[in-house]
C-alpha cells in the first residue's frame, strides 16, 4: 500500500512537471539579489520593503511569472542582512555579485546604504531597480545602471510651498510676503528637502525666518520652536525621519505654536496619529504613495486593491495602513518583470536598455526613467490629517479633500 | 554669522525667552542628571566606566512604554522599570561586570561597549527600530502671555527624579548600605578588612544604577522619545557631566546636569539646534583644560 502511494504522489508529481506552460509550477527560477537592513536602525523599514518584494514576486507567480520567449521564470530573492551600514551593503553586494553570481539587483533601504551600493552594482554593470533611494545626489553621479522608481527627495515638500502660495494669493497677498521656517535633519536625505523648498520658494521670492539643522539624535526642538513662536512664520517644514516627525507634533502640541501651514515628513512610520491623537491634526504629510489615489495596473489592480491583498498576505500589517515603502519595493519588482518580457532575453545590456525604456502604470504611479534614473512621471503627494485620517490634498488633481487652512493650534 | 548675531539679539528684544531657555533647560538638565547620577555611583565606587548607560536607560524606557501599551497607568512604568532593571542589573553584574572589574580599564570599557551594542540590537529586535513615546493626559501650564510652557507631565517626570535623586542621596547618607558603599568607594581593601562584603556592595551599586536609569528612561519616555539606538546620547552627557562635576560627587552631579541642560538651550538658540550636542562635549573641554591647569600648579608648588 505504501509504495503505490509513493508511487501515485511520484506520478502526481511527474503530471504536474510536465502540464502545460502557464502553470506556476515549471517555471525557472530567476535569482534577484538585494541587501537590505533587516537588523540597526532601518529595520522597520527595511522589512517593510522585503515584504513588498515578497509579495510582489507571489503576485507575478500568480499571474503566470515572467514570459521570456517561449520560457517563464519566477522571480527568488537572495537577501543578506547589512544591518543598516553603508560599508556592510556594499561588502554584500560584492557577494551577491562575485559568489551568488546574481545578474540583477533590487535597492537596499535609505539614500545612505542605496548610496554605498551603487558604486559597486556600477563597477560590475549589474543593473539595479531600487524604491527606497530617494537622494537626488544619487542622480547626479552619472549612473548607468541604477533605477529607481520613487520620486526625489527634494520634491517631498516642494509642494507645501506652492500650496502656502495658493493660499496667500487667495487672501489676497502676494507670496513674496509668505515667511517660511525650516528645520530638517542633517542627512543627504533631508537636505534635498531643504534645497527643494528653497528653490520653489525662492522663485516665488518667499523669505527665510528660520533655517536650522537638526541632529541626528534629536529628542527635544523646544529651542527652534520658541523662534518659531517670536518670529511668526507662516510655513513650517520639518523633516528629520520618524524622531523628527514624533517630536515636532509633540513639542508644537506643547507649546502651542501657532502656524497657518505646517508640513512633515515620516508621519506615519512615526504614528503620530495614533501616537499624539488630535496633536497631530491638519498636519501636512507627504507621502510616495497612497492607497487612496487612482492608479491601476493589471497584476496588482487598484492602489486600494493592492493595500486589501497585501494586507492578506500578511496580517502583521492588518491594524496599520501598508506604508508606502512596501508600495514602492512591490513596484520596482513589477518593473524587473516588464523589463525582462520587454527585452525578450536574460542578456544583461539588453534588460538594462528595456529598464532605462520603461513607460509603464502601476498601482503605484506611472514609472518612466530619466536618463539620470530616477522615476519622472510620478508626482509626491501631501496628505492632510484631518480628525485622525489622512486625506490627500494635494497636488490638486489628485486631491480627495480640501486643505484646512490656516491650521490652528491644537 | 548674520542668524548668530540675530538669535542673539532675540533674547535681548524678547528678554521672555531667557527664562523659557531657562526653565526647559533645567527640566532637560534634571533627566539628564539622573543618568550621570548612576554613573558617578559606578564610576566611583567601582571604578567601571559603564558605557551601556544610555542604553539602560533606553531599557527602562521600553519597559514603561509596553506596560502602558498594556493598558498600565503610564506613570506606573517609573517603578516598574525601576524594579525590572534592579534585576536586570544584577545579572549583568553576576554575568559580566563582576569578571572585568579587577581587570585594567580597557577590558571593561571594551566589556560595557559590548553590552551597549548587545543591549541596543536585542531592543531592536524586541521593539522594532520605531521611535516610541507615551502621551499623557495632562495639560500644560502656561506663563507669561503662553511664552513659557510647562507641560504637567515634564513637570512630574522632574518632580519624580527630583524624589529618586534625594532618596539616593539620603540613603548613601543613612542606610548601613550607604554607609558601606561610601566605604568601598574610598578604599576596597580596607573596606573588606573591616569586614564589608566589597563584592555584595558592587553588585547592589550596579543593580541601583541600572534601576535609577531604568527609571530615568521611564520618565524620558513620558516626555521625550525613545528608540533603541537613542542611549549613546544619554552615555556621552552622563559621561561629560560625571566628569565634570567629579567622581562620587553626588549633589555636584546634579548641579553639572542642569548647568549642561540650560548650556545647551542657550547654545541651541544662538548656534542652531545642530550644535547643541557640540556645547556639552565644548564645556566638558574647558572643564577638563581648568582641571589640567590646576593640577599643573598644585605639581608645582610640592616641588
Amino acid at each position: 500500500m505504501k509504495t503505490l502511494t509513493a508511487l501515485g504522489v511520484c506520478l502526481t508529481g511527474a503530471f504536474l512537471l510536465y502540464s502545460p506552460i502557464g502553470n506556476a509550477m515549471d517555471c525557472e527560477e530567476l535569482t534577484l539579489g538585494s541587501a537590505i537592513s533587516l537588523t540597526g536602525k532601518y529595520a522597520t523599514n527595511g522589512v517593510h520593503a522585503k515584504n513588498g518584494y515578497e509579495f510582489a514576486i507571489q503576485k507575478i507567480k500568480e499571474h503566470g511569472g515572467v514570459k521570456i520567449g517561449d520560457k517563464c521564470y519566477n522571480f527568488k530573492v537572495i537577501y543578506y542582512d547589512d544591518e543598516s551600514k553603508g560599508d556592510r551593503g556594499a561588502t554584500l553586494a560584492e557577494r551577491l555579485i562575485n559568489q551568488d553570481k546574481v545578474q540583477y539587483m533590487l535597492g537596499p533601504y535609505s539614500s545612505g546604504l542605496t548610496k554605498a551600493i551603487a558604486p559597486v552594482t556600477e563597477k560590475y554593470q549589474i543593473p539595479m531597480v531600487e524604491a527606497e533611494g530617494a537622494s537626488r545626489s544619487l542622480f547626479a553621479q552619472g549612473y548607468r545602471y541604477l533605477f529607481a522608481v520613487l520620486s526625489t527627495s527634494e520634491q517631498y515638500l516642494a509642494s507645501a510651498v506652492t500650496l502656502a502660495a495658493e493660499k496667500a494669493k487667495e487672501m489676497g497677498k502676494d507670496p513674496s510676503e509668505v515667511k517660511v521656517a525650516v528645520a530638517v535633519e542633517n542627512d543627504p536625505f533631508s537636505l534635498d528637502i531643504r534645497a527643494g523648498v528653497f528653490e520653489d520658494a525662492r522663485k516665488l521670492g518667499m523669505q527665510t525666518v528660520i533655517d536650522e539643522k537638526l541632529p541626528r539624535d534629536l529628542s527635544d526642538m523646544s529651542a527652534i520652536l520658541t523662534k518659531v513662536k517670536l518670529l511668526k512664520p507662516d510655513l513650517l517644514i520639518v523633516s528629520g525621519h520618524s524622531k523628527g516627525a514624533a517630536t515636532a507634533v509633540r513639542q508644537i502640541s506643547e507649546q502651542k505654536i501657532d502656524v497657518p501651514m505646517i508640513a512633515i515628513t515620516h508621519c506615519e512610520a512615526a504614528d503620530v496619529v495614533g501616537n499624539f491623537g488630535a496633536a497631530a491634526n491638519d498636519i501636512l504629510c507627504s507621502t510616495q504613495w497612497a492607497e487612496t489615489l487612482t492608479y491601476e495596473d493589471p497584476i496588482f489592480g487598484t492602489a486600494a486593491n493592492y493595500e486589501k491583498e497585501f494586507k492578506a498576505a500578511f496580517p502583521e500589517y492588518a491594524e496599520k495602513t501598508v506604508p508606502y515603502q512596501t508600495a514602492q519595493a512591490s513596484a520596482a519588482v513589477y518593473v524587473y518583470k516588464d523589463a525582462f518580457e520587454r527585452a525578450g532575453s536574460l542578456d544583461k545590456e539588453a534588460v538594462r536598455d528595456a529598464i532605462a525604456e520603461t513607460d509603464m502604470s502601476t498601482f503605484y504611479g506611472n514609472i518612466k526613467f530619466s536618463t539620470a534614473g530616477n522615476n519622472i512621471a510620478k508626482p509626491m503627494v501631501l496628505r492632510q490629517i484631518q480628525d485622525g485620517e489622512y486625506n490627500v490634498v494635494a497636488p490638486s488633481e489628485f486631491a480627495s479633500h480640501k486643505v484646512n487652512w490656516p491650521r490652528k493650534p491644537q | 554669522m548674520d542668524q548668530i548675531l540675530g538669535n542673539i539679539s532675540l533674547l535681548f528684544e524678547f528678554p521672555v525667552v531667557n527664562m523659557k531657555i531657562i526653565v526647559d533647560g533645567l527640566m532637560i538638565g534634571a533627566l539628564f542628571a539622573l543618568a550621570a547620577y548612576g554613573l558617578a555611583l559606578v564610576w566611583g565606587v567601582m571604578n567601571v566606566k559603564n558605557l551601556a548607560q544610555g542604553d539602560f536607560v533606553m531599557a527602562g524606557g521600553y519597559i514603561a512604554w509596553w506596560l502602558e501599551k498594556q493598558g498600565l497607568p503610564a506613570l506606573l512604568g517609573v517603578p516598574a522599570a525601576f524594579i525590572v532593571l534592579w534585576g536586570f542589573g544584577w545579572v549583568v553584574y553576576k554575568l559580566v561586570i563582576s569578571r572585568v572589574i579587577e581587570r585594567d580599564l580597557f577590558t571593561s570599557l571594551l566589556a560595557t561597549f559590548g553590552l551597549a551594542i548587545m543591549m541596543a540590537q536585542i531592543l531592536n529586535l524586541l521593539f522594532g527600530s520605531d521611535t516610541q513615546s507615551v502621551q499623557l493626559e495632562y495639560d500644560t501650564l502656561y506663563f507669561i502671555d503662553g511664552f513659557v510652557d510647562i507641560p504637567i507631565a515634564k513637570l512630574i517626570g522632574v518632580l519624580m527624579a527630583a524624589v529618586l535623586a534625594t532618596g539616593v542621596i539620603i540613603f548613601m547618607k543613612v542606610s548601613r548600605m550607604g554607609q558601606a558603599i561610601r566605604a568601598t568607594s574610598q578604599d576596597s581593601r580596607a573596606a573588606r578588612v573591616l569586614g564589608i562584603d566589597t563584592e555584595k556592595v558592587y553588585a547592589f551599586t550596579f543593580s541601583l544604577n541600572s534601576a535609577i536609569c531604568g527609571a530615568a528612561g521611564a520618565i524620558i519616555v513620558m516626555v521625550w522619545v525613545i528608540q533603541p539606538f537613542y542611549g549613546i546620547t544619554y552615555s556621552i552627557r552622563a559621561f561629560v557631566i560625571v566628569t565634570a562635576a567629579g567622581l562620587g560627587n553626588l549633589p555636584g552631579v546634579i548641579a553639572a546636569g542642569l548647568g549642561i541642560g540650560v548650556a545647551e538651550q542657550y547654545g541651541a538658540h544662538i548656534f542652531g539646534i545642530g550644535y547643541q550636542q557640540a556645547i556639552a562635549v565644548l564645556l566638558l573641554l574647558l572643564v577638563l583644560l581648568v582641571r589640567l591647569l590646576q593640577q599643573r600648579q598644585m605639581r608645582q608648588s610640592l616641588q
